[in-house]
């Protein structure tokens, strides 16, 4: 209760208040639909809804991996060719002053029609994060760590293995979550490109012949895919960063 | 920046030497260069009669800092000096567990280091120095950091593990009172660029209790160690006719 009671009590007092309101002023459905509206268009719809977010879904999966397998090693080479890190790097940063959605139209516009281009958008959007919370982690080793593990007889190898890589991984998952929410925009800004399928297109053939239900239900769609996909990370590195985890929520509950 | 100034001195093996200087004189310094860990500008390093040009693995390092992994538990953190030599750590896992228990963490061996007290964590980095049995123990100011009475009984445990091993030990510090009580030598350095001004020979009989501390003979040495702090300037004391 003390966990989930207060914000499943505060979304049920706005479900109940903006029903009352759309009702008692009467406003027109086109504009704005009530809660209880959007639920029957959800389950009026349901199957067309389904179509549409299995393919925005897949778009989203693919870029969020791609940025995952991408980024990882991208940013494993910042951290271990000065050579890289002096002409990639610094470029790299700088490339992230443009916003990424400006240049979707010149993506999509190249890659053509179909699936692989909005899978682009939402691996462009969404990698960043996870190279530069790469490189911090990596490099967030302690030096006398390092110095212990020569004593040890360790070569860099090892040492990424048993030390650089673990030692790095809630910073990764930082990354990565970022990109997680990143990668749904990514789809779906895609889709608002130019598209024949997905919920980016529902959403726009919906609001197109004013039926705003359907717009709603497809963005309420969304937001549970965007939800799920965050919890099955947080999940992940739960499991994986078990000490790192323990550690934040002492910090947070201020037991430390 | 130079740490140093030209410095000689030699250990002998199974000798527990001190260094103690203010901050900054290059204590840690010399630390890094016998671990072979940073080259030296001049000079050399000889360990056993081999000119330490590369990582020295044949000894154990203790920083102030533990430096834990903090994803494995204590056992585990001290079993990685095995991990790190590509040694399967299965077989020493009792000789860890015995070790832990000689520091007073029986029980704590599965305990991962954020559980742990500041003076916990060190008594695990002191046991992963400690467990591949090397002939030779550097620490780098390994009880900065705790507080007093955590220090005492550290430094009493230090002895103990000591006198049963009698390995050598280079035990850099800013606590002339620790220096004296543990060591055989007092190595005193000036400031930077620190070289070294006095070596004092520490002849008390072992093993030392604290109470030690209020012994004449022992203040004899504490005192000549202040003095050559007073003399460099690293230490100003009151004038005679100074009200305090």
């Amino acid at each position: 209760m003390s966990r989930w009671g207060p914000p499943v009590l505060a979304l049920a007092l706005t479900v109940v208040v903006w029903e009352v309101v759309v009702v008692g002023f009467r406003v027109p459905e086109y504009l704005l639909p009530t809660p209880s509206g959007i639920a029957a268009a959800t389950v009026s719809e349901w199957r067309y809804l389904a179509v549409h977010s299995a393919v925005t879904l897949y778009e989203i999966l693919w870029g969020f991996v791609l940025a995952i397998v991408v980024g990882i090693p991208l940013a494993m080479l910042i951290v271990y060719s000065p050579l890289f890190e002096r002409s990639v790097y610094p470029l790299l940063v700088a490339s992230q002053s443009v916003p990424k959605i400006a240049i979707a139209p010149l993506l999509i516009f190249w890659a053509g029609l179909g699936i692989f281009p909005k899978v682009l958008v939402a691996f462009a959007v969404s990698f960043f994060p996870v190279v530069i919370d790469t490189v911090v982690g990596l490099r967030a080793v302690e030096p006398e760590m390092l110095y212990l593990a020569r004593s040890m007889g360790a070569g860099e190898r090892k040492i990424f293995v048993k030390i650089r890589f673990p030692n790095a991984l809630p910073n990764i998952f930082a990354g990565i979550k970022v990109a997680a929410t990143l990668a749904v925009v990514g789809a779906i800004v895609g889709e608002f490109i130019q598209a024949d399928r997905g919920l980016g297109y529902a959403l726009q053939q919906a609001t197109s012949v004013l039926n705003t239900s359907l717009g709603f239900a497809a963005i309420i769609v969304l937001a549970v895919i965007g939800i799920l996909l965050f919890v099955a990370v947080e999940a992940l590195e739960r499991w994986l960063t078990p000490w790192s985890v323990a550690r934040r929520s002492e910090l947070a509950s201020g037991t430390l | 920046m130079r740490a140093l100034e030209s410095v000689s001195f030699d250990v002998r093996a199974g000798e527990f030497v001190s260094i103690v200087g203010p901050s900054g004189c290059g204590k840690s310094t010399l630390v890094m260069l016998i671990g072979g860990l940073l080259p030296p500008s001049g000079g050399r390093v000889v360990i056993d009669g081999a000119t330490v040009d590369h990582p020295q693995t044949n000894l154990g390092i203790v920083f102030q800092n533990p430096v834990l992994l903090a994803w494995r538990r204590a056992i585990d953190n001290v079993l990685l000096q095995f991990e790190m030599r590509d040694l399967a750590p299965g077989p020493y896992r009792e000789r860890a567990r015995a070790l832990l228990a000689g520091v007073g963490l029986e029980g704590f061996e599965h305990c991962y280091p954020h559980e742990l007290s500041g003076g916990m964590r060190q008594r695990v980095s002191i046991c992963r120095a400690l467990i591949h049995d090397p002939p030779l123990l550097l620490m780098d100011e390994p009880f900065g950091a705790l507080d007093a009475l955590t220090r005492d009984q550290l430094v009493l445990d230090l002895q103990r593990l000591w006198s049963r091993g009698r390995k050598t030990v280079v035990f850099i510090t800013h606590s002339i009172t620790e220096a004296v009580l543990l060591s055989d030598r007092v190595l005193v350095m000036t400031p930077r660029p620190g070289t070294i001004d006095t070596i004092i020979d520490v002849d008390l009989p072992r093993p030392r209790r604290l109470a030690i501390r209020e012994d004449p003979r022992f203040a004899k040495y504490t005192r000549a160690i202040h003095e050559r702090f007073l003399a460099h300037g690293v230490l100003r004391d009151l004038e005679e006719d100074e009200d305090p």
